[in-house]
């Protein structure tokens, strides 16, 4: 791989997250992490949904008119991530279950839209695939971070096995309810961002 | 009746599309640094997801629901179109932003410039798509969809508003450096969030 590709898959994870600096996608993402399953499933539709979104904007950029250029890509966005919502009801039946209106709602994340406006339409559709995916880590490493803290310290739970038992079941450890919560997920992802930019200060905003 | 308030209050403070799933967070986060542009985007949303949630109710009784074709022919009675529905309702949704841009543009200039910028990022705010998505989930009837998409844009309104005034005000705290700017704001926003799971327990 040239370096300038590795640096398209690279770049997104922590020098330009989608999340944490471009501040895209946040509002899909946050429902989904009260446990690492859902949250892996949502990441891995994602990084599929952006990187064929990508690819086919790319391979399609020089035929679309401009003026319509937004609606021939929700179309296509929308596309996939129908075959997506059909996929995971045949597959995954359950985690579909939970997911609800989220997996829809990938439509409508700016992610997925934003970089086949800035970044697809422009490039190659090699370059364009690899940005799709690294965006699409970018996000779900955010998710991650998130899902990982909310399961374990809401639920003592990883992927449903249990690291720490509960004290409800003979267990020692006492769950703490806020975790599960909304305003927890936000709290996190406060975190995150305070902790990326402590080490790459150049993120810093004012205001 | 009372159902139906009870409704818009749910969806106005319990199941607040902000604040409580998470809906239309890229805007809500990018556009609340000012009151007065928070009231903005804030009426366009009420305006916008009060009209494309019946709308999109309509559509999904009459075209996509299945057997949903049966005033066409006998024959259709069978046919489930209910995985399109991403897609039509994107469709609507962008059609409808794009002939409110029109409309406004054409009868009312001043509401036009004051809400200008905003009308287009609202095709791709996710608390349209998600009122819309919910309603099917859910099966509410028009009437009742009409009474959810608009409680469901004011309480977006009400947040957006809330947090643009708290921002406007956090601009005199010393706040630590890494947290400057977005990372205070999500805290900000969480905070809010447990205020209104006060709300959770009404009963109406």
């Amino acid at each position: 791989m040239s370096t300038s590709n590795k640096q398209v898959l690279l770049d997104p994870l922590f020098d330009n997250n989608p999340i944490a600096l471009q501040v895209l996608g946040i509002c899909s993402a946050l429902a989904v992490t009260t446990k690492m399953e859902t949250a892996v499933v949502m990441s891995i539709a994602v990084v599929a949904v952006m990187a064929l979104s990508n690819l086919s904007v790319s391979i399609l950029r020089n035929f679309i008119p401009p003026s319509i250029r937004i609606i021939v890509q929700l179309t296509i966005i929308a596309s996939l991530v129908i075959v997506t919502d059909q996929i995971l009801k045949a597959f995954l039946f359950e985690t579909s279950k939970q997911l609800s209106v989220f997996v829809g709602l990938i439509i409508t994340n700016c992610i997925v839209m934003g970089r086949a406006e800035a970044f697809a339409m422009q490039n190659g559709p090699v370059a364009s695939l690899i940005d799709g995916v690294g965006n699409g880590l970018g996000y779900g490493l955010v998710l991650l971070f998130v899902g990982f803290f909310r399961e374990l310290f809401g639920s003592g739970t990883l992927f449903g096995v249990t690291v720490m038992p509960l004290a409800s079941e003979g267990g020692w450890y006492l769950p703490n309810g806020l975790m599960v919560l909304s305003p927890a997920a936000f709290f996190l992802i406060a975190i995150f961002i305070w902790f990326v930019r402590v080490w790459k200060p150049e993120q810093v905003t004012e205001d | 009746m009372e159902e139906l308030i009870s409704l818009a209050v749910k969806a106005i403070f319990v199941e607040n599309m902000a604040l409580a799933f998470f809906l239309g967070m890229c805007s809500f986060l990018a556009v609340s640094k000012k009151v007065e542009t928070a009231i903005g985007l804030g009426a366009a949303v009420v305006f916008v997801v009060g009209l494309c949630t019946p709308l999109s109710n309509l559509v999904y009784t009459y075209i996509l629901k299945e057997g949903a074709l049966v005033w066409l022919s006998e024959d259709y009675a069978t046919v489930d179109l209910s995985f399109l529905n991403f897609l039509s309702f994107i469709g609507l949704i962008a059609a409808t932003v794009q002939v409110v841009e029109m409309a406004i543009d054409k009868f009312a200039p001043a509401l036009y410039s004051a809400l200008g910028v905003f009308l287009p990022l609202i095709a791709v705010n996710c608390a349209i798509l998600g009122s819309a998505l919910f309603m099917v989930e859910r099966d509410y009837t028009l009437v009742e969809s009409t009474v959810f998409g608009l409680g469901s844009g004011l309480g977006f309104m009400l947040a957006i508003i809330a947090l643009a005034a708290i921002r406007e005000k956090m601009r005199y705290s010393d706040v630590p450096e890494g947290l400057r700017g977005l990372g205070i704001t999500f805290i900000v926003t969480g905070l809010m969030a447990i205020g209104f799971m006060s709300f959770a327990g009404i009963q109406l």
